[in-house]
């Protein structure tokens, strides 16, 4: 319960990752669809075929059939049973590793009040709403006390108002977990609020590990950048990260030296706050904020070429290797 | 709805009616023949009620059997990846298929007297299964395993295999996942596919009267007392009839209330 996990896994044609995690730690995984993330959840779980090792105080879960594992895994779905109250869905874990009924019902019944679902205890899936049932999906994985717990996109497919509820509730029940946590999440807001640290994977490889600021605030792959709203672009051996509306749009080339500026047709425009935010297909794709008095001035429409330009005290450069 | 894509053709609707009448109007004469005035007669005579309380008794008994072995067959199949899967999925099938009469035959050759396991088996216990009660519930349980085991394993293949993970990864055992999760997810297939082979049971005739003969008490059935009594008595022939035909609607009905999901 309290040993890091170390894990070094490759699952054919899909991810391949390697990275510790300390007890009592929530690390988000996140990048694109297709990315290998739940793929990396299930291989600890024991779901997928996996070759490496996943360590646990000396154990190799992989070494482990998946119900030995001691890992609790929240899906995405929830997959809850459907034939089974809230209570019992809650209770399975704990009957199945031999917990006597009553018992199990006592503990189960607890971690439903600790969700605030208490009275929902007798209600079968189908009768609960979505926020109801991810409180009792993770209820479910918690109530084994797992060395392990993982979350596949607890937030998907919620409505706005509830994920921002869920993720502060679940927010202080990962600050009591004693164990490991994996989130995988494809919202930039989970990385940032839950985890303590971002392992960011892109096409089955990590391409970034750091603090969420960090990763936030110099993103390594489009991706994130995309996810946190910054623009970013390669230029030699370095990365630089600027927000959209650190950028100037023109109608001619800017003059001056610097080599921060880009040309390409206007793709799409957008209002965003007072602003409006065009996406223009430069190298790479840019977005830029221009008030809407100098769009209408510029005549900003699809398909308008122009000019971005950044100042260099406005971007942040750092080097793109790991 | 369908008038919008135009008027149902008749090349498909005559054909349509044809088959209906030719389903219905057999069961209907059936009916309109019945002497109801001697039907209290027909149904409360000594053959009558033995052969129905034998029928009740051995379709109930091998259906028992059917599942208590062809559920874990199904299971077999839906769940687990083994070499000559599909074999076993097609051989499960053949009696499906194969006439009734030759599941007699074939029943005869593996537990009749001189039978390959039934003459062992009379050496050794003095027990042979033809002509008593328990070749009966063998013979129905062969010609309605394969109903169960296909019914139940599409039951089970529908039910999501993930939820199957989602109790492994909570610690529990395939057979506690057997009987907590993937058994009650396919319950409503579990029940058609207990339902639909004692029905075929209870309708059985051709492999018992081949391997059990005709004995009134101990192996006359229900179909084999109705169709040695069409040759002296067609009234009493139309009684017996009519009450599996009302069985069988009650099966039919009891099956689309409860499990179906008609509503």
């Amino acid at each position: 319960m309290t040993t890091p996990l170390e894990a070094d896994l490759r699952v054919a044609d899909r991810v391949e990752a390697a990275f510790t995690v300390a007890p009592g730690e929530t690390l988000a995984v996140i990048g694109p669809n297709g990315a290998g993330k739940s793929s990396l959840l299930h291989a600890v779980a024991g779901l997928v075929d996996v070759e490496g090792h996943a360590r646990i105080g000396g154990t190799d879960l992989l070494a482990l059939p998946v119900r030995e594992r001691r890992v609790g895994l929240v899906f995405q779905g929830q997959l809850l049973f459907p034939h089974l109250s809230a209570l019992d869905n809650v209770a399975f874990g704990l009957r199945s590793r031999g917990t006597a009924r009553a018992a199990a019902d006592a503990v189960a019944r607890e971690w439903l009040e600790r969700f605030g679902i208490g009275d929902l205890a007798g209600r079968k899936p189908r009768e609960l709403s979505g926020g109801q049932a991810q409180r009792v999906a993770i209820a479910r994985a918690l109530a084994t006390e797992p060395d392990v717990l993982l979350l596949d996109e607890p937030f998907t497919g919620l409505d706005v108002s509830v994920q921002m509820a869920l993720r502060i509730e679940l927010g202080r029940h990962l600050r009591d977990f004693p164990g490991v946590v994996l989130l995988v999440t494809h919202d930039a807001i989970d990385a940032l609020t839950l985890a303590d640290r971002v392992l960011v994977l892109d096409e089955g490889r990590v391409a970034q590990v750091g603090a969420p600021h960090e990763v936030a605030a110099q993103p390594r792959t489009a991706h994130v950048a995309r996810l946190v709203g910054l623009n970013l672009v390669s230029d030699g051996d370095d990365l630089i990260a600027f927000t959209p509306d650190a950028v100037t749009v023109s109608l001619a080339e800017p003059e001056g030296s610097s080599r921060l500026h880009w040309h390409g047709p206007v793709g799409t425009l957008a209002p965003h706050g007072d602003a409006v935010r065009l996406m223009v297909h430069a190298e790479p794709d840019l977005l830029a904020d221009v008030t809407p008095a100098a769009a209408a001035e510029l005549e900003l429409v699809p398909g308008r070429e122009v000019w971005l330009s950044a100042k260099a005290t406005a971007v942040s450069r750092y080097a793109a290797g790991r | 709805m369908s008038d919008r894509l135009g008027r149902p053709p008749a090349l498909l609707v005559v054909p349509a009616a044809l088959a209906t009448l030719l389903l219905l109007v057999p069961l209907v004469a059936m009916v309109a023949s019945t002497d109801w005035r001697a039907l209290p007669d027909h149904l409360t005579s000594t053959a009558a009620l033995d052969a129905l309380r034998l029928s009740l008794v051995t379709s109930t008994v091998a259906i028992v059997v059917c599942l208590v072995l062809g559920l874990p067959l199904a299971w077999l199949l839906a769940r687990v990846d083994f070499a000559g899967r599909g074999a076993l999925r097609a051989l499960v099938t053949v009696p499906l298929v194969l006439p009734p009469v030759v599941a007699g035959v074939a029943l005869r050759a593996a537990f009749g007297r001189t039978g390959v396991v039934g003459e062992p088996l009379l050496a050794w216990t003095g027990f042979a299964f033809p002509f008593t009660t328990y070749g009966v519930v063998l013979a129905h349980v062969f010609v309605s395993m394969p109903f169960v085991v296909i019914a139940i394993e599409g039951a089970l293949r529908s039910a999501d295999p993930r939820y199957d993970a989602a109790a492994a990864t909570l610690g529990a055992t395939r057979w506690t996942t057997f009987r907590r999760v993937t058994v009650p997810l396919a319950m409503p297939g579990v029940v058609a596919g207990t339902v639909l082979g004692w029905a075929r049971s209870l309708g059985e005739f051709g492999a018992t009267i081949t391997f059990n003969g005709n004995y009134p008490g101990t192996t006359q059935t229900m179909p084999t007392l109705i169709y040695v009594t069409r040759q002296s008595d067609q009234d009493a022939a139309l009684s017996l009839s009519l009450v599996m035909l009302l069985v069988s609607i009650g099966v039919l009905v009891a099956l689309s209330d409860h499990w179906l999901g008609t509503s």
